[in-house]
């Protein structure tokens, strides 16, 4: 990894974390800058909470370093790191009102009640809930109960914030609203935010870099767009977004080389079958086998000449015609430009 | 952050704060609990000596051979025989009262004959016993209710019989039999409610379904499936009758039950070794009992 | 969940009824002579009723003294019961450690044994140590079961915690001490009362474990025991008994309260 200048936050030097004969986390690096909204994308079992529990202190690594602000973080227990969590069941303490629960780090602390009081009221503000300190926890919805947790988190200025998919439990509307909330309070803090999620479209759109997760390794650090326009591997193509996986014989026939490559399904133009592609872009005619409409866009599966199938999406400029059934069986061309299909190797 | 060291270590060494955690309790438990089974164990390997009354602490089995002596063997025959008809007793009563609660009261009854059931296990079970002794006394309430009924002749009658009669109700073979039954009812109730509970409903439409009357769905499907809980309830009436002396004592005459034996062994004649063999033989019986009652699903009924 | 009942027949509602009568009556019948005039013998009916028994009883310095006994080692056991109940209930709820098995199963043996082994193992125990009977052999006798009341319900309580609490404290700052006194034990709290209760409740009650380990002295149960072969002063001993019985169930009744609200708790 390149040492720039700026220390990061968290660095892991080929941390592996093994249960037995199973590796929760296999051989991992990583460096996570100061201020940036990360995300560790994957799906169940990759490894992100893992690692998440190794930042927090819960756990420890098998063997390799991770260093916390530049310090090898070593055996410090949880309560010794400047580093806070937002729990994906938000562990609110059913015993103590939103108040008490908010307050409980300063108080740990030794913080007099006259500032305690004041700062809870300024977290309350900060995640948009005035006026609910006295209540108890199961006197709140789901967004709330999430709202406090951030707060309990954030009272204590922590460098770090580690969040377990913390949107997981609200619904689509929410989560949408949430995600934007969280972002805007991370750029006001300035606080490092590390997001584990299995949720690609959350990863994509809250965070600055992203890491996806497959196996207890990592197959790709980029940006949201690096990820999604440039994907390393197939996994990756297909993780994150739709896309299709070309290789083979299909890729042969279509880009006369037999590398396999992945081109997303909003890059495939559809074109009709006597309409000309543009100049250096690939083509290939197929029939159309599903048609699914979206509202927003419709989605088509289309055979293609070789027999694969390839899914394309399209936006639904005009108003749907009708039955969208009807063009099930119709002649299509596809078409693309080349440098659109990403390269891919297929990394087991 | 503040470094905590001492917190931080403990922290990586969950098993030390274990350890810590887990002495006061397994002190105890291997002082008191173990201990005293083990004391139990030895004591009955020991004799008492007739002459010095004293407890002679040299290994020996003459303590286990008193056991077999006719008069001893009777009172075991005896105490277990007690336990087999309280338990069919037992059972007999708290069956309709489960079969109502678990599938035919509505929640309300049910949460009230619950609470029925419950209250009396929680009250004094020494002042239960004594209750039996003023209901059945020569005087009592059962007297006063064969007389104003005239049947007083059947009373005299009954108690006349060898073997279960007296010379009144509460000091006989019925009285006893009685007590224990009142006192362990509430145990047979609960097991056997609980049992019949799980029972889907969809089985006995399916049963009847298939061409069976109710009494056939009865016999061929709630009555096996309520099984296991009867016999769960038969553990704790079997093994508290064994063991009891109370009963027998407020209620009984001089023919003596294992509770009774035990206790007068102890007692001002300080044979423990003797009353340390008596104890063996419920714990005996319970285990082999527990061993069957697991092969008929007991255990998933508790 | 059921939908609809089938009606039960009459006959069964009154087999019912009748058994329900049966546990009941005769604990009302204790109640009506603790104050009959009559004072040897069981006579139904009473031939007056009279509240002088109870006064009787007031007078009583024998019963004063088996309750004071019976209070001090009700006591005595609750607190030993709360300490050790509540050490084992953590260890056993945190770790799986080699041998948690056996100390989960030896805890629970003073309740699954009959009463008359435990009280004959502690007997032997006393006649092999040559201990004198004391108020501490009779509290020790008491503790064997007063423990595993109150572990009971404290391992059910811990079971029902969700383990990211300790996690949140933890990650908040709080150290494992700070954590157990903040978090676990307030949550503890209403189980561990119950558990006390009920243990409290049980000791009182106490009649064969303490018969062996108390030699000469009396407990209350003891007390009435005696008393049920001595004619004299009969509804004193009903008095007593009746008594003895709020003291007991009362308690017992606001435990399982506390405990089934948790039920329905979230």
């Amino acid at each position: 990894m390149p040492d720039d200048s700026p220390t990061p936050v968290v660095r892991f030097r080929n941390v592996s974390r093994h249960f037995g004969d199973v590796r929760a986390v296999d051989d991992i690096s990583l460096d996570i800058l100061d201020g940036e909204f990360f995300s560790m994308l994957g799906p169940s079992g990759s490894g992100k909470t893992t690692c998440l529990r190794l930042i927090a202190g819960f756990d420890t690594p098998t063997s390799g370093e991770i260093d916390l602000h530049g310090a090898p973080a070593g055996r410090l227990a949880p309560f010794e790191r400047d580093v806070n969590t937002v729990f994906q069941d938000y562990a609110l303490f059913p015993h103590m009102t939103v108040g008490e629960n908010i307050a409980y780090g300063p108080a740990i602390r030794g913080v007099p009640r006259e500032d305690r009081e004041r700062q809870v009221a300024e977290m309350l503000d900060l995640v948009r809930l005035p006026g609910v300190a006295d209540r108890k926890p199961a006197q709140l919805s789901g967004g709330q109960r999430q709202r406090v947790a951030l707060a309990r988190a954030l009272i204590n200025r922590p460098r770090l914030l580690l969040l377990d998919e913390p949107l997981g439990a609200l619904d689509l509307k929410l989560r949408q609203q949430m995600q934007i909330e969280l972002k805007g309070i991370q750029e006001r803090l300035g606080i490092t935010f590390i997001h584990v999620t299995h949720d690609q479209e959350e990863a994509l759109a809250m965070s600055d870099r992203l890491a996806v997760f497959r196996s207890g390794r990592i197959d790709q650090i980029g940006t949201p767009a690096e990820v999604y326009e440039n994907p390393a591997t197939a996994f990756v193509a297909d993780f994150v977004g739709i896309s299709n996986l070309v290789h083979g014989p299909d890729a042969q026939a279509i880009t006369g080389s037999p590398a396999p490559f992945t081109i997303r399904p909003e890059k495939i133009r559809m074109l009709a079958a006597d309409v000309a592609p543009g100049p250096g872009d690939l083509t290939v005619d197929g029939t159309i086998q599903d048609v699914v409409y979206l509202g927003m866009h419709t989605r088509y599966r289309v055979t293609v000449t070789s027999g694969a199938v390839l899914t394309v999406v399209a936006q639904n400029r005009e108003a749907a015609a009708g039955d969208v059934q009807a063009l099930r069986g119709h002649p299509v061309r596809l078409s693309w430009p080349r440098d659109q299909g990403r390269p891919v190797e297929n990394r087991s | 952050m503040k470094r905590r060291p001492f917190a931080s270590f403990l922290f990586r060494h969950p098993r030390l704060a274990l350890a810590l955690l887990i002495l006061p309790p397994i002190l105890w438990l291997s002082i008191v609990n173990l201990g005293s089974i083990a004391s139990l164990a030895v004591q009955s390997f020991f004799r008492l000596d007739d002459f010095t009354g004293m407890v002679v602490r040299e290994f020996t089995l003459d303590t286990w051979r008193q056991l077999f002596t006719p008069a001893n063997l009777d009172i075991i025959r005896r105490t277990v025989v007690m336990a087999v008809c309280v338990t069919l007793a037992t059972a007999g009563l708290a069956f309709p009262v489960a079969y109502y609660m678990a599938r035919l009261a509505t929640p309300r009854v049910r949460a009230f004959l619950t609470l029925a059931v419950l209250l009396p296990l929680w009250s004094s079970y020494l002042v239960r016993v004594y209750a039996w002794k003023l209901i059945l006394a020569k005087e009592g309430v059962v007297s006063w209710l064969f007389d104003q009924a005239g049947l007083t002749w059947l009373l005299d009658g009954i108690l006349e019989m060898p073997l279960i009669g007296g010379p009144s109700l509460s000091v006989s073979w019925i009285g006893i039999f009685l007590a224990f039954t009142y006192v362990w009812l509430p145990y047979m109730i609960l097991p056997i409610e609980a049992a019949l509970e799980k029972v889907p409903e969809s089985l006995l439409e399916a049963s009847s379904d298939l061409g069976a009357r109710p009494r056939e769905t009865f016999r061929r499907v709630v009555l096996p499936l309520a099984f296991p809980g009867i016999v769960a309830g038969s553990i704790f009436t079997f093994s508290l009758t064994l063991g009891d002396f109370v009963v027998p004592g407020v209620l009984g005459n001089s023919s003596l039950y294992i509770g009774q034996a035990v206790l007068a062994h102890q007692g001002t004649a300080g044979n423990i070794p003797l009353a340390a063999v008596f104890t063996v033989v419920p714990m005996g019986i319970m285990c082999v009992y527990l061993v069957l009652a697991r092969r008929a699903g007991a255990f998933e009924a508790l | 969940m059921r939908t609809v009942r089938r009606r039960a027949p009459w006959s069964l509602k009154a087999v019912v009824a009748a058994v329900i009568l049966f546990l009941h009556l005769p604990f009302a019948l204790i109640v009506l002579y603790a104050f009959t005039t009559e004072d040897a013998s069981y006579t139904f009916p009473p031939p007056g009723l009279t509240l002088r028994w109870i006064q009787a009883a007031y007078n009583r310095p024998d019963v004063w003294e088996a309750l004071g006994l019976s209070f001090r080692v009700g006591a005595t056991a609750t607190g030993v019961a709360l300490l050790l109940g509540t050490l084992a209930a953590v260890a056993v709820h945190r770790s799986r450690f080699f041998g948690r098995e056996a100390v989960s199963f030896m805890l629970l043996l003073p309740i699954a044994l009959p009463g008359i082994v435990t009280g004959i193992a502690l007997r032997s125990a006393i006649n092999l140590l040559d201990l004198p009977f004391s108020f501490w052999t009779v509290v020790i006798g008491h503790a064997t079961f007063c423990v595993v009341v109150v572990y009971n319900n404290a391992l059910a309580r811990l079971r029902r915690t969700a383990p990211s609490l300790l996690e949140a404290s933890m990650d908040l700052g709080a150290t494992g001490g700070q954590t157990f006194r903040r978090i676990v034990l307030p949550n503890l709290g209403t189980a561990l009362l119950a558990g006390g209760m009920l243990a409290f409740a049980l000791s009182f009650d106490e009649i064969i474990v303490t018969t062996f380990t108390a030699g000469q002295q009396s407990t209350l149960p003891i007390w009435i025991f005696t008393q049920m072969t001595k004619p004299r002063q009969r509804p004193v001993t009903n008095v007593v008994a009746v008594f003895v019985v709020l003291l007991t169930t009362i308690p017992i009744l606001l435990a399982h309260l506390l405990t089934r609200r948790d039920d329905d708790r979230p």
